[in-house]
């Protein structure tokens, strides 16, 4: 092999190449069918879609009519109101804040995701970039410009409500699931009785509620922001959808789990946190993923009570005459956002599950 | 605590359990010397697996009293934990913890109820690993070993728990044949070390090869309690020789 020559090597790949492909594509007479079919949609719709979004697009222009002229999608909008987009009415000065948050995020969802560091370090790093989060959009101190919360807006919003209501909607939903398989009939009707209240009615109505709710409970004159009226409401909304994924999983362990785990002497906390625990969240890692993107895309809901998500911002972008016509290139920058983070969870959650999968008998 | 020291291991008094109308233990009465391998036989649904289950409490009897090492098994959580630790238990489904490797399903317990240091944990749990044969097995999980694998990776389990007495609950019940006789082999070498055992198990070859007494039960009663040799050889009741010519007969 080392003497062949090196073009018959190559041929003899392709060659392999075209054989395997040909009986991916074309074995059997349905699979051909479909293969046709595939490639006639390809061509009636990829040339006009690659025209518009790239040879006749306009990538700086100085309002829509050029765009139109021009005939192709009008990306310059994006280029002109990207930072809106992005940040909202954060102080335009100081947006570098939020961007930095946004790496932080970033950066804290890799190193979840890298799963390199161990639990108690991954905790820390966690609570430092957290605290970090809110140091930096918040600002008054370290000489930062305080910044309300009312112009906390677009991107960061969206992940700080997402973060924060995975990360306190997880042990509240442990809780209701346990509390809806309890022995003790007023934990169990309870957890049933807030489970179901809490999915029954839509998140929208939760976020009206929550708004003029919320305050009724808190002491006089103690008044907090609508952004964390928002956060609470979306908590206790998602905790309810993922008690029930949990508790799927925890009925899904077998009888026999539980007895070995009693009889080598386990307390009740102990076999919790180590033999059903464990089993029963990476069995249903899929169901979990599904609410957190689920709720990741919810976060959009909040403008209904004028807080400035993303999509909420490009509405507001759209606003400015010169763009009036820009919204398909608006709506199509936002899909593409939502769906690198969507996308990004489910390739998380695939590997998850392919690195728990050898535990499986 | 003398009283503890010379008295049965495993002692149980006019013990009564049902499952709603169905009597599953009727007057059972059982003593169990240190030492002393008991197996009990017996048709199925006449109560071995739920007596064997009393007696580490994955059970409640109703009435009558059970005594592990003079500790009584009371409501009392305390008494319920010590007598766990105390007693282990090989179920005839293994019940091992899939998502954890042999290893740690093997230092889990003596780690967290022991309160013994991981190291030392570990260095028990090669040491059993090797007593049952597979130490080669340590860093795999249960679903890739074979039946008979995992069930003596199950055995090892229960001894890192050092226990004074093993239960056997139907241990090759789920094996495929040709896997049979290692576990037994390892049940006889834990035998012949002077481990009190209860044996739940069909395997006669193995009741005649270690048992000290041989108990058979029918409709929740023990009707017979024998030395395996009287036992095998001339059974006193009808039931028990109808059993036998049932279970020895192919």
């Amino acid at each position: 092999m080392t003497d062949a020559p090196a073009s018959a090597v190559a041929h003899s790949a392709l060659a392999a190449a075209v054989r395997r492909w040909r009986a991916r594509l074309f074995g059997g007479v349905l699979n051909s069918l479909l293969t046709l079919l595939v490639l006639y949609l390809l061509a009636r719709t990829l040339p006009g879609l690659v025209e518009w979004a790239l040879l006749k697009a306009s990538f700086a222009a100085p309002d829509d009519r050029v765009c139109q002229a021009a005939g192709g999608a009008c990306w310059a909008f994006i280029g002109d109101w990207f930072r809106f987009i992005l940040f909202g009415r954060f102080p335009y000065a100081e947006q570098w804040r939020p961007a930095l948050v946004v790496l932080i995020f970033a950066a804290l969802l890799l190193a979840s995701f890298a799963r390199r560091l161990p639990a108690r370090a991954l905790a820390l790093t966690w609570v430092a970039g957290l605290c970090a989060v809110l140091v930096l959009m918040g600002g008054g101190v370290f000489g930062l410009t305080p910044v309300e919360t009312d112009r906390w807006n677009g991107l960061p919003l969206a992940l700080i409500l997402a973060v924060g209501g995975l990360g306190g909607g997880f042990p509240l939903a442990l809780l209701l699931a346990f509390g809806r398989r309890s022995s003790l009939p007023a934990v169990r009707l309870l957890s049933i009785a807030y489970i179901e209240v809490a999915r029954g009615v839509p998140f929208i109505a939760w976020l009206f509620l929550g708004l003029i709710v919320l305050p009724l409970f808190l002491p006089q004159g103690f008044d907090i922001a609508k952004l964390w009226r928002a956060e609470v409401t979306f908590i206790l909304f998602i905790a309810a959808y993922l008690a029930e994924v949990v508790r799927g999983g925890l009925q899904a362990i077998p009888r026999g789990q539980y007895e070995a785990a009693d009889a080598l002497g386990l307390g009740y906390v102990q076999r919790l946190r180590f033999i059903i625990l464990p089993q029963a969240l990476s069995l249903t890692i899929p169901a979990q993923v599904n609410t957190f993107i689920g709720a990741f895309k919810d976060t959009v809901l909040i403008s209904i009570i004028g807080l400035f998500d993303p999509l909420q911002d490009t509405n507001t972008a759209l606003n400015d005459p010169a763009w009036r016509m820009a919204y398909i290139e608006g709506y199509v920058f936002i899909a593409a956002l939502y769906f690198v983070f969507c996308y990004l969870m489910s390739l998380y959650s695939r590997r998850l599950e392919r690195r728990l999968a050898p535990g499986r008998g | 605590m003398s009283d503890a020291r010379t008295g049965p291991m495993i002692e149980l008094r006019h013990v009564h359990k049902w499952f709603g109308e169905h009597h599953a233990l009727n007057d059972v009465s059982l003593a169990v010397r240190r030492g002393e391998r008991v197996v009990v036989c017996g048709p199925s649904g006449s109560g071995k697996s739920t007596m064997l289950r009393c007696v580490n409490r994955l059970e409640e009897h109703e009435r009558g009293q059970i005594l592990v090492d003079g500790i009584e098994l009371t409501g009392d959580i305390r008494h319920v934990d010590a007598i766990r630790r105390e007693v282990g238990m090989v179920f005839q489904q293994f019940n091992l913890f899939p998502h954890l490797t042999v290893l740690e399903n093997l230092v889990l317990a003596p780690v967290w109820v022991r309160r013994m240091k991981r190291r030392e944990a570990e260095e028990l749990a090669v040491h059993y690993l090797e007593r049952v044969h597979i130490p080669e097995q340590a860093h795999k999980y249960p679903g890739q070993l074979s039946g008979g694998q995992q069930q003596r990776v199950a055995i090892a389990r229960a001894l890192c728990m050092k226990p004074q007495a093993m239960l056997f609950d139907e241990p090759t019940s789920a094996l495929d044949p040709e896997m049979i006789k290692e576990v037994l082999d390892v049940m006889v070498e834990l035998a012949q070390s002077g481990m009190t055992m209860i044996c739940v198990t069909h395997e006669m070859g193995f009741a005649r090869e270690v048992a000290d007494t041989m108990v058979f039960m029918d409709r929740g009663e023990i009707v017979e309690t024998a030395p395996p040799k009287e036992f095998f050889a001339a059974p006193k009741s009808e039931r028990a020789r109808l059993f036998l010519s049932q279970i020895l007969g192919h």
